[in-house]
């Protein structure tokens, strides 16, 4: 039920109803980025950023940084096995 | 798949499995570890996890499935808003073969009921917009992974003047769930895989109780192999080294505070119900969401007359002991043979996130019953 799934806002297709285009694995679909969007990320600056999408909304940005850390330490654990 | 692919390397799962069997045997006991979130046990199935860790390592599959714990009575509930001819019932696919006490929503609809699967709960607003004659009702179900949605939708309809659409909310939340199942006798645990999504919107912080309160250990987990891999081994060197914290493996997407716009959304339009019912459960104070007073034109249960009944699981259906971990799904009395996919009698055998349809799916028993032979010492019936 809570299942969510990566894409890559592609396109703003309406900044006042905060409505994007995302493209996921080829799919491109038009989901609600209200969840991301604050002073900081105003719409037109979503552009690029990878996000988790669920029910149509994108609900929480990936943090590219933290996902590289991450495969970085399991890296480490592989790297003494092989 | 960008961060999807990267989490399914198998030279990595071997490793993290090589460190999980080392730190299992410095554990003189037998460890139950709860996943708590259906995506997880859904996970853990699709990809044999289970049947690959130490004997010493028990996965306990725990209430984390919306349509899990759905009580027939607001199945019953909805399917008496389907009867009125002038809505048009709007519902996620997951709701559909859920069993209410005679018939489920698919066999309304095959009734003639007018109900509609969505992908999003906007798209009941799009509907609404096409249909003026009609009432629209959205039956809004999940934890606080899905209520931002729907808050926002609420919001929306707000926004944009749209009078003919209500949500029945059957929105629940996961924090009074793992108070409730910490607080049962019948339940030993010794830490718990906590839920990726939710956590994505809820934050880190409200799990701090359970280290504190009650000293688990809990790993907030993403969904990918390596992720819940890697999430046992975090737990077991917590276990090792005897400490009970919350951790986050899931901090590509997980921040200790959460999504503050879909919490922001959520409590503008949600208050916390007193009680709600949780199937296998009972009921659990402030454990469901219901929707605020100055929305109230968007509450279904406000609109119109909801029958509100309350109806007992069927007799030979155990979901409720196998929701708390207290019985596997192959020792209930009706596992496979009266209750399948195709005809659930509970609801963990409807939803692919439900522990009885992973096991029903993804067999595995002899491996999965060896183990719990190991564990017991006495033969455990496959039949």
């Amino acid at each position: 039920m809570c299942l969510g799934i990566p894409g890559q806002i592609v396109e703003i297709t309406n900044p006042e109803h905060k409505l994007a285009m995302v493209n996921v694995g080829g799919v491109k679909r038009q989901i609600n980025i209200a969840c991301i969007v604050d002073e900081q990320h105003p719409p037109e600056k979503c552009i690029g950023d990878w996000v988790l999408v669920h029910v149509g909304f994108a609900m929480n940005r990936i943090n590219e940084q933290e996902a590289a850390e991450t495969l970085q330490l399991l890296q480490e654990i592989a790297q003494a096995y092989t | 798949m960008k961060y999807v692919d990267e989490f399914r390397n198998p030279e990595k799962a071997q490793a993290l499995q090589k460190e999980i069997e080392k730190l299992s045997q410095q554990i003189d006991k037998h460890l139950k570890i709860m996943e708590v979130c259906g995506g997880h046990t859904h996970s853990i199935f699709k990809y044999g996890i289970e049947e690959i860790l130490p004997d010493n390592i028990e996965l306990i599959h725990g209430p984390g499935c919306p349509v899990c714990v759905m009580p027939k009575g607001r199945i019953d509930d909805a399917i008496a808003l389907c009867q009125n001819p002038n809505i048009i019932f709007t519902t996620f696919g997951d709701a559909m073969r859920v069993p209410g006490s005679k018939t489920s929503l698919l066999q309304a609809k095959a009734q003639g009921a007018d109900i509609r699967m969505v992908y999003s709960p906007l798209d009941s607003l799009k509907i609404a917009k096409e249909n003026p004659n009609k009432e629209i009702v959205f039956f809004g179900l999940g934890f606080e992974t899905t209520a931002p949605s729907t808050a926002f939708t609420i919001l929306q309809a707000a926004a944009e003047n749209i009078t003919n659409f209500s949500l029945f909310s059957n929105h629940v939340l996961v924090i009074p769930a793992l108070q409730a199942l910490l607080d049962n006798p019948d339940l030993e645990l010794d830490g718990f895989v906590g839920p990726g999504h939710v956590s994505m919107v809820i934050g880190t912080d409200p799990y701090e109780f359970i280290s504190q309160q009650y000293h688990k250990p809990i790993v907030i987990s993403g969904f990918e192999p390596l992720d819940i891999f890697q999430s046992i081994w975090m737990l077991l060197k917590q276990i090792v080294e005897n400490r009970c914290q919350v951790e986050n493996q899931y901090n590509r997407l997980v921040e200790p505070t959460g999504n503050k716009n879909a919490l922001a959304a959520m409590n503008q339009v949600f208050a916390i119900r007193e009680k709600f019912e949780w199937r296998g459960l009972g009921e659990i104070p402030n454990s469901g969401f219901k929707i605020r007073e100055e929305y109230a034109q968007f509450d279904a249960e406000v609109k119109f007359t909801i029958p509100n009944l309350k109806v007992p699981d069927h007799k030979a259906c155990q979901c409720g002991e196998i929701l708390k971990g207290v019985l596997k799904p192959w020792e209930c009395k009706v596992f496979g043979t009266a209750c399948t996919p195709e005809t659930p009698i509970g609801t963990c055998m409807v939803s692919s996130e439900g522990a009885c349809a992973a096991y029903y799916k993804y067999g595995r028993l002899s491996t999965m019953a060896k183990k719990a032979e190991k564990k017991a010492k006495v033969p455990v019936p496959l039949g």
